[in-house]
């Protein structure tokens, strides 16, 4: 049994389904992530990642159970948990009329920072993301690999203790791929945890130490890679994958 | 207070670099209120000021045609130009064309013994019933040959009207001389004196005439009195094309997804974007205003007279923006696109301009409308701006129109909370 004080997260008997009744459902899901860890969470499309991750951020209710994020309920505790807790959503989820400087100073300013501490992150977060030269240009005119990096500036602006990623390399060229994960690898260095969610399963396999597979709601593996590659006779987490979920098209509707 | 002023500047920033929506709050109701302006301008000198051009082609060679003419002359309201008695009436019309008269009368050749001998009649069946010989008595020859009056068909019903009462009252008034004058003469045996012909005809009792305001003082109402209010009410509730959209771009870009997983109750942005657009509002009146006191007479067009009462010009002004701002807020919640948000919204202003009376005045529409106009809150802003402007009013005399505006802003709130909660977003 694990102690509670050191799990980022702790999903007890989760239950929960969409009010339309389509979607995936969960019911009866626990998962415990370790703080520190540099977790992935995979799934073929519709399993349920984006789902346990909106529920992981409170962006939905379950309906049975509990999320705890470093002891604190999600749902009972939503200000004190948003506090703790940085998203970096699959969608450019900023102003594109802005420039990367002004997004930042407005989400600064609602994570909780002082103006001060705005500048200093700011001044950081765009140096080390390569944006500095761009700093006072419209968003809108950034590709998409620079809009990856504006997205995921915002979401660690606030040095939160939880960094949630919802495929935070999709569609990005490989320097820009490589500047993110390194980039990740140093904050969980400093102490931040990964929930991390991708198709990118080579990317994943640098990034990640922990895994858990979610197929039609349920964790159908959970453990260390090393682990899960060595029981399951597998060279990498891709044929890993295969094995677990199968090879069959699989529509998100 | 940090949070608020950040999401204020953001909003601010974010409306700055919407040219579309900008030329939309600004271009276009600047552009409306000029042209319509001039247009209203122009119909109301037309009416108000200008003498109505008429031509006037007298067949009569008789004393009666010439008193006529010359009673027409005397209403006042026309302008007029005599035209060759043998004109046909296709001279007539082209004539009309070429002048821009909007009327013409034919007064026919047998006008001055007509009424000659329907005085004579008139006079002679009032000495009868006096119990007098009546020399003049003769057989009746029916009424006077009727007047032609042709119009231009784009001459409103009620000018036409009001003509028509005129071209009757000279009629009358030459009728009533010439039997006055057989009468007298039937009686006396000696022409009516001039002085007594006078005192008899002109012994009209005098109407005194005032417009109607809150303090007695006198400020004719014109085009720009009217329009400007409207359409700086028009320009305040356009403002959902682009609020609304601001609001609908935050939920489908997934702003609203990051910002739920920030420790700020949304409720705050939606704070802070009333203020930033508030403040768009009372620019816009200010603009608007301002054009209408210093670029309207410039332009030819009369000049906007502020209120007495600067106070409640801009509280009007500051509720009417509120009002416009929460209903911009409610459509964007509730859009689900910009295509939604956009049509909804303009044609949703359009309509309640149209009932709330910023294109027709209220007091022109028949009772329904009149109280369907009660649920359009720009009839409360125009109400209340009308109750400053026209009737030069005070705070105090508008605030029986403010309380429904501020009422339905804060109907337009509590729905626009209900939305956000009903779909998750607070």
């Amino acid at each position: 049994m694990v102690a509670r004080e050191s799990l980022a997260v702790n999903i007890a008997n989760l239950g929960f389904h969409y009010k339309d009744n389509e979607g995936v459902v969960f019911s009866g899901l626990n998962l415990q992530i370790q703080k520190g860890e540099r977790f992935g969470l995979f799934g073929p499309n519709g399993a349920g990642k984006t789902t346990l991750l909106s529920l992981t951020t409170g962006l939905l209710r379950p309906a049975e159970g509990s999320i705890q994020l470093l002891g604190h309920d999600v749902s009972k505790e939503h200000s004190l948990v948003n506090k703790l807790l940085g998203f970096v959503p699959q969608d450019f989820s900023f102003y594109q009329e802005l420039s990367p400087v002004e997004n930042l100073e407005f989400f600064g300013a609602w994570a909780g920072l002082t103006k001060h501490q705005i500048k200093t992150r700011t001044d950081e977060l765009l140096q080390i993301l390569g944006l500095q030269d761009v700093r006072n240009k419209h968003v809108d005119k950034f590709s998409g690999g620079m809009k990856r990096r504006v997205n995921l500036a915002i979401g660690v602006i606030h040095e939160p203790a939880i960094l949630i990623l919802d495929e935070p390399t999709v569609g990005v060229d490989v320097q820009t791929r490589h500047a993110i994960v390194d980039y990740l690898v140093q904050l969980n260095k400093k102490g931040t945890t990964l929930i991390y969610t991708s198709h990118q399963l080579s990317e994943a396999e640098d990034l990640c130490k922990v895994a858990a597979l979610i197929d039609d709601g349920k964790i159908v593996a959970h453990g260390s890679i090393e682990s899960l590659l060595e029981e399951h006779k597998q060279k990498n987490l891709e044929q890993l994958f295969l094995e677990l979920t199968g090879k069959e098209f699989r529509n998100d509707v | 207070m940090f949070k608020l002023w950040s999401a204020i500047v953001k909003d601010s920033r974010v409306l700055w670099r919407d040219g579309v929506g900008l030329a939309l709050m600004f271009i276009m109701p600047i552009v409306l209120v000029i042209v319509i302006t001039d247009i209203q301008n122009s119909t109301f000198n037309l009416i108000n000021k200008n003498k109505l051009p008429v031509l006037i082609c007298n067949r009569d060679t008789g004393v009666s045609g010439k008193q006529l003419v010359e009673a027409i002359n005397k209403v006042g309201m026309f302008s007029i130009t005599q035209l060759p008695k043998n004109q046909d009436e296709k001279v007539l019309s082209d004539s009309m064309k070429k002048t821009d008269a909007l009327l013409s009368i034919v007064i026919p050749d047998d006008f001055t013994r007509k009424v000659m001998a329907k005085s004579k009649t008139t006079a002679g069946k009032a000495l009868t019933s006096f119990g007098l010989q009546a020399d003049s008595a003769q057989k009746d020859l029916g009424d006077v040959s009727p007047l032609k009056m042709y119009y231009n068909p784009v001459l409103q019903e009620s000018l036409r009207l009001s003509v028509k009462g005129a071209l009757q009252s000279a009629l009358q008034l030459v009728e009533s001389r010439q039997t006055l004058r057989t009468l007298y003469f039937d009686i006396n045996e000696k022409p009516l004196p001039e002085k007594l012909e006078g005192e008899m005809l002109n012994n009209k009792a005098v109407i005194h005439d005032a417009p109607v305001s809150s303090n007695g003082s006198v400020k004719p109402p014109n085009a720009a009195q009217h329009n400007v209010p409207s359409w700086t009410i028009f320009a305040m509730f356009f403002v959902v094309v682009s609020l609304g959209g601001s609001v609908v771009r935050e939920k489908t870009s997934g702003s609203y997804v990051r910002l739920k997983t920030l420790p700020t109750n949304y409720l705050v942005g939606m704070f802070s974007k009333q203020i930033a657009y508030l403040a768009v509002t009372i620019v816009q009146a200010i603009v608007i205003f301002s054009l209408g006191i210093w670029l309207f007479p410039v332009i030819g067009l009369p000049g906007l007279n502020l209120p007495r009462d600067v106070l409640g010009l801009f509280v009007v002004t500051v509720l009417s923006g509120w009002c416009a701002v929460s209903f911009a807020i409610c459509v964007g919640v509730f859009a689900e696109t910009h295509q939604q948000n956009n049509a909804f919204g303009a044609i949703s202003i359009v309509i309640l301009s149209a009932v709330g009376g910023l294109m027709v005045p209220t007091f022109n529409m028949d009772t329904s409308l009149k109280t369907i106009a009660n649920f359009s809150p720009m009839h409360w802003c125009l109400q209340s701006y009308y109750g400053l402007f026209l009737e030069d009013g005070r705070l105090s005399t508008v605030i029986g129109y403010l309380i429904p505006l501020i009422l339905m802003a804060i109907v337009f709130q509590l729905i626009a909370i209900w939305g956000l909660k009903r779909k998750n977003l607070i």
